[in-house]
């Protein structure tokens, strides 16, 4: 883009406006952490809210998993339900009181807590700064230990093929899309394929499965065909409404291929044991 | 065209997303024809813009142009029509599509036109005119290659760029064939001059020509129509009265503002630096000129958008231009095409902006048709946060029949108490530690008695088991093992 349309619209900004600054990490590994389980880790997928505890002490960090945590509220939130979501969100808020980071292993609750608990109380000012005080520290699980703990892997695993499935709210909120595949190619005998429709949904989106589900079997379907299509032997993912939307839907179609969290096949692949 | 052997157009109802959809989804032919076609124009756009840093400063002043012409709207449309007036424009105001319908046809019944010839117009849709002024003996005409042929084949448009992308070549060479009469070709070319030679003449024997706008200028009364095929540019020149059609919002400030929208629009819509006619439309023809129409008139409607322009964040519904780059990434449209919205603008921008022309009540299912996966937002060129927008919808859309906030016509077409009282329970179980604490335990142990049948959610998947024990037990012992 040339100086002309800088030029062009003065009225507007004689300069266009300044890009969000990428954000800004810590030099400092902290010695405690939260973890924000997520609802659905927490009944469906609780070994890779396991795994993802240990990845964290393994490097140095002791963490602190608060036993009143429940939901982050989103699924009331995205429904229109906003006042049930905003009273969910006071509860949680309430467990984070230490000034830690808060470690999430699922891009779309790190990106409700990260910038829709800011519009949840954008009409009460003394909870608002809370809230951006904690979405300050609410990091990714994949954003923290690649820019936080600086982790190195040891790949200790077979060689393998895999597909990296990443949620929209990862994708486009958090953009950790990019951290979890940095932190795959520290692994040295795990390929990453490319699958067909890559940045496309899964067709999850909370309720929409459930009101809509056609439109999301038919966005699901295609999901779990580009994934079987794309030779990979293990499909991974940091979100588990998407593993949950995913694994569903392979199941159903009998077929063999399941996915798994990205904490659990990093802790596996890295030499841990459980 | 024969208006006498016209079928009414199968009409699908905006209250009926779900089942326009399932039929849809059942279309293989229509899944093959849009995925190819969203596939190509998601990388055209790319392609136009390969520098991300100028893009998100484009995308950026875009927005800017377009909030600041909205801060100042009732302003921009006073200045807007003093311009035009001065020009030589006659400015009708229109609240409803019947007032803007009554006033084109007023204008056609003075100079007993017979027919009319539209350039491409998606206000026009929205007052379907087209099928008003047949009802008073005047034909009107599509000369948009694409609006033809939806038009030869009695549907609704697909796409508000490209109305027929739902079609491929041998759709097109069925149609001109047998409402034609044309021999049968699949080549594009021909199909193109087919079409071309049965509007040509139109374009002569037409009395009035009716065209949308893309951007109106308030400084200088200027009205901006982009376009590709030459039809914008004949319709609005060749005959002898044009009248011009457009929603309120359209207004920008001045002539410097239109650089960057009109960049982002062609870039976003079709990865196009720039279209092959950008027709300034600054008013009728002068004493000493040898061309253009003797009257032009333009018609501003508002159909619902000063119900959006009163809610500061809805407002930003209005920063649209048109470009349908939403449609062309999403995953929703890509799957089920324009036309199972059963409303004029689909997509997206549809599910935002539909609500307002037509009330809650008549589209209570387009704000939950949508993952919210963002993708829209991500490339709208003005920035519109699409996705907030949808969920601050879904949010007036379940509000209580007396809730004193009335914000939008037909909020609380979703309302639904057993619902609320499920989301109550939610609620009450998320806040509660240890209630939250006996669901776990009971979801957990009892996981074998998880019912295989869980209505919606067990159509595409096998019903989801709970784990042994949850992630709070794990934890617990985990960490005080320690």
């Amino acid at each position: 883009m040339s100086e002309l349309f800088y030029n062009a619209a003065p009225n507007a900004t004689r300069v266009a406006p300044p890009l969000p600054e990428p954000r800004q990490y810590p030099a400092q590994k902290p010695g405690n952490a939260y973890l924000f389980g997520t609802c659905v880790l927490d009944l469906f997928f609780p070994e890779a809210g396991l795994d993802a505890i240990r990845l964290l002490e393994r490097e140095g960090i002791q963490v602190h998993f608060p036993q009143e945590q429940s939901c982050c509220g989103q699924p009331a939130y995205t429904s229109g339900y906003t006042d049930e979501a905003r009273e969910v969100a006071r509860a949680q808020l309430a467990l984070f009181a230490e000034d830690w980071p808060l470690v999430v292993p699922s891009g779309s609750c790190a990106g409700m807590i990260r910038h829709h608990y800011c519009e949840l109380f954008k009409d009460e000012p003394a909870t608002l700064r809370q809230v951006q005080a904690l979405a300050a520290r609410t990091f990714e699980l994949a954003e923290f230990l690649l820019h936080i703990c600086k982790v190195e892997f040891k790949d200790r695993g077979q060689p393998t093929r895999i597909a990296l499935h990443t949620s929209c709210s990862a994708r486009r909120e958090m953009n950790t899309h990019l951290h979890g595949r940095a932190l795959l190619a520290q692994l040295e005998r795990v390929e990453r394929v490319e699958h067909d429709h890559e940045g496309e949904c899964c067709g999850f989106g909370g309720t929409f499965s459930v009101r809509m589900p056609d439109i999301s079997g038919a966005m699901v379907a295609d999901k779990t065909r580009a994934l079987q299509d794309s030779g990979a032997a293990e499909v991974v993912s940091a979100d588990g409404g998407c593993l949950l939307n995913i694994n569903g839907a392979l199941e159903k179609q009998h077929a063999p291929l399941r996915g798994q969290h990205l904490a659990s096949f990093l802790w596996k692949r890295t030499g841990g044991a459980r | 065209m024969n208006s006498q052997a016209r079928i009414p157009a199968v009409e699908l109802s905006s209250r009926d997303l779900k089942h326009n959809a399932h039929n849809a989804l059942g279309d293989a032919q229509l899944r093959g024809n849009m995925r190819k076609a969203m596939d190509s124009l998601m990388a055209k756009r790319l392609a136009s813009m390969p520098d991300e840093y100028e893009r998100e400063h484009l995308r950026e002043m875009g927005n800017h142009v377009r909030a600041r012409a909205l801060s100042r709207l009732p302003e921009l449309l006073e200045r807007l029509e003093a311009n035009l007036t001065r020009n030589g424009v006659k400015v009708h105001w229109a609240e409803t599509t019947e007032e803007a319908n009554r006033i084109v046809l007023e204008i056609a019944e003075r100079h007993q036109a017979k027919q009319v010839i539209k350039g491409k117009s998606m206000v026009s849709e929205e007052m379907e005119m087209n099928h008003f002024l047949e009802r008073h003996g005047i034909e009107a005409l599509e000369s948009d290659m694409g609006e033809y042929i939806i038009q030869l084949d009695h549907e609704k448009p697909t796409h508000i760029i490209m109305p027929a992308i739902h079609k491929n070549a041998r759709q097109v060479a069925d149609l001109f064939h047998d409402r034609l009469g044309e021999p049968y070709t699949e080549d594009v070319d021909a199909l193109i001059q087919t079409g071309r030679r049965v509007l040509r003449k139109k374009f002569l024997e037409a009395d009035i020509g009716v065209s949308g706008v893309n951007f109106a200028v308030a400084e200088t009364g200027t009205l901006l129509l982009v376009e590709n095929e030459g039809n914008g540019r004949m319709s609005t020149t060749v005959p002898p009265v044009h009248i011009a059609v457009t929603g309120i919002e359209k207004v920008v400030e001045n002539l410097r503002d239109v650089v960057p929208l009109l960049s982002l629009l062609t870039r976003s819509a079709l990865g196009q630096g720039i279209t092959t006619y950008v027709n300034m439309i600054s008013g009728p023809r002068k004493a000493d000129e040898l061309d253009g129409p003797q009257e032009v008139h333009l018609v501003l409607l508002d159909n619902g958008r000063s119900q959006a322009f009163a809610d500061g964040e809805l407002r930003q519904t209005l920063n649209c231009i048109r470009c349908g780059a939403c449609m062309n990434h999403c995953p929703v449209y890509t799957r089920i095409g324009g036309q199972a919205y059963g409303t004029v603008y689909p997509g997206p921008i549809g599910k935002i902006i539909s609500p307002h022309l037509m009330g809650l009540e008549n589209t209570p299912d387009h704000p939950s048709a949508s993952s919210l996966c963002g993708a829209c937002g991500e490339v709208c060129p003005v920035k519109i946060p699409i996705p907030s927008l949808l969920r601050r919808l879904r949010e007036e859309n379940v509000k209580a029949p007396d809730d004193p906030h009335k914000v939008m016509r037909g909020q609380g077409s979703k309302y639904s108490p057993r619902e609320r009282l499920l989301w109550k329970g939610w609620r009450l179980l998320n806040r509660s530690p240890w209630l939250y604490r006996v669901f776990g335990f009971f979801a957990t142990r009892l996981r074998g008695l998880t019912p295989s049948n869980l209505g919606p959610w067990t159509q595409n998947h096998s019903a989801p088991k709970p784990a042994a024990r949850s992630l709070h037990e794990l934890a617990r012992e985990h960490l005080e093992g320690k």
